[in-house]
């Protein structure tokens, strides 16, 4: 991606801070030219990835680091990157099942919906080092959407 | 997330503001287990008209109170989704278990012609 803008912050572990990191990619996306649906989406896959982050990186302890890297590219795509330092996923494939929780409590709709909104969803994790979740898209530029 | 309820005979009313995520999914479940078990209820209508995000946490709750109403051989409905939540519930499958409706008076109408 030959990248036109970007931001990086980082945050607590703690629940509060979901809100705060989907309202503030959405906001930073919102400079690409796509559809208000489009942040929506957007929105939800980095709701998704921090709460991964938090419940199963963390196992929801609320004072450690999440990062989250937000890149624009020239050709209108977006990259985003969640990164944690926690406990790591030891099987990743199973881990991105529909369905497959490790918590009953939740959907284990997570990653279906990343797949589901994104063109493509790359895990990197390692055990007690931490995950990163980085997610690719690209939206039409206008000159492709003209009849 | 501001919670508002209401009972109406067997039926427990939950409607919601705001956004449903995993800030608010445990309050959100306690909330309506207590009114359930408080009320006895059969019916659990959970209007989402002003819900403006739902994530997977948040559909945690949902399916989770559907399981437990099921359980005591109620019944539970979904009203008034935003097309966003809506794409969610469906994407989801949820929509299979739950059925969404336009709004309250529409569900009520119904289960009570059902003779529910």
């Amino acid at each position: 991606m030959n990248v036109k803008n970007y931001v990086r912050f980082e945050f607590f572990s703690c629940p509060e801070n979901v809100s705060f990191a989907r309202s503030s990619v959405g906001a930073f996306a919102a400079q690409l030219s796509c559809t208000l649906n489009d942040i929506e989406e957007i929105k939800l896959v980095v709701s998704e990835a921090v709460s991964n982050s938090i419940i199963h990186g963390y196992d929801n302890r609320p004072n450690e680091k999440i990062m989250v890297t937000v890149s624009i590219g020239y050709d209108n795509s977006l990259e985003i990157a969640v990164e944690d330092f926690g406990k790591g996923i030891e099987d990743v494939e199973q881990a991105m099942e529909p369905a497959f929780s490790s918590d009953a409590t939740r959907m284990g709709m997570g990653f279906t919906f990343m797949k589901s909104f994104m063109d493509t969803v790359n895990v990197i994790s390692e055990v007690d080092k931490g995950t990163t979740v980085r997610l690719e898209r690209r939206f039409a530029l206008a000159s492709e959407t003209d009849a | 997330m501001n919670i508002d309820c209401k009972n109406i005979y067997d039926t427990l009313i939950i409607r919601l503001t705001g956004e449903l995520d995993l800030l608010v999914s445990e309050k959100l479940r306690e909330f309506i287990d207590i009114k359930i078990k408080e009320n006895q209820s059969r019916v659990l209508i959970l209007n989402l008209e002003k819900v403006s995000f739902v994530d997977s946490s948040g559909l945690g709750v949902i399916i989770g109170r559907y399981k437990k109403i099921s359980a005591q051989k109620g019944k539970m409905y979904i009203a008034g989704a935003q097309p966003m939540v809506e794409q969610i519930l469906v994407l989801s499958g949820i929509n299979k278990l739950i059925p969404l409706c336009g709004n309250e008076q529409e569900i009520i109408k119904n289960y009570r012609e059902d003779g529910v």
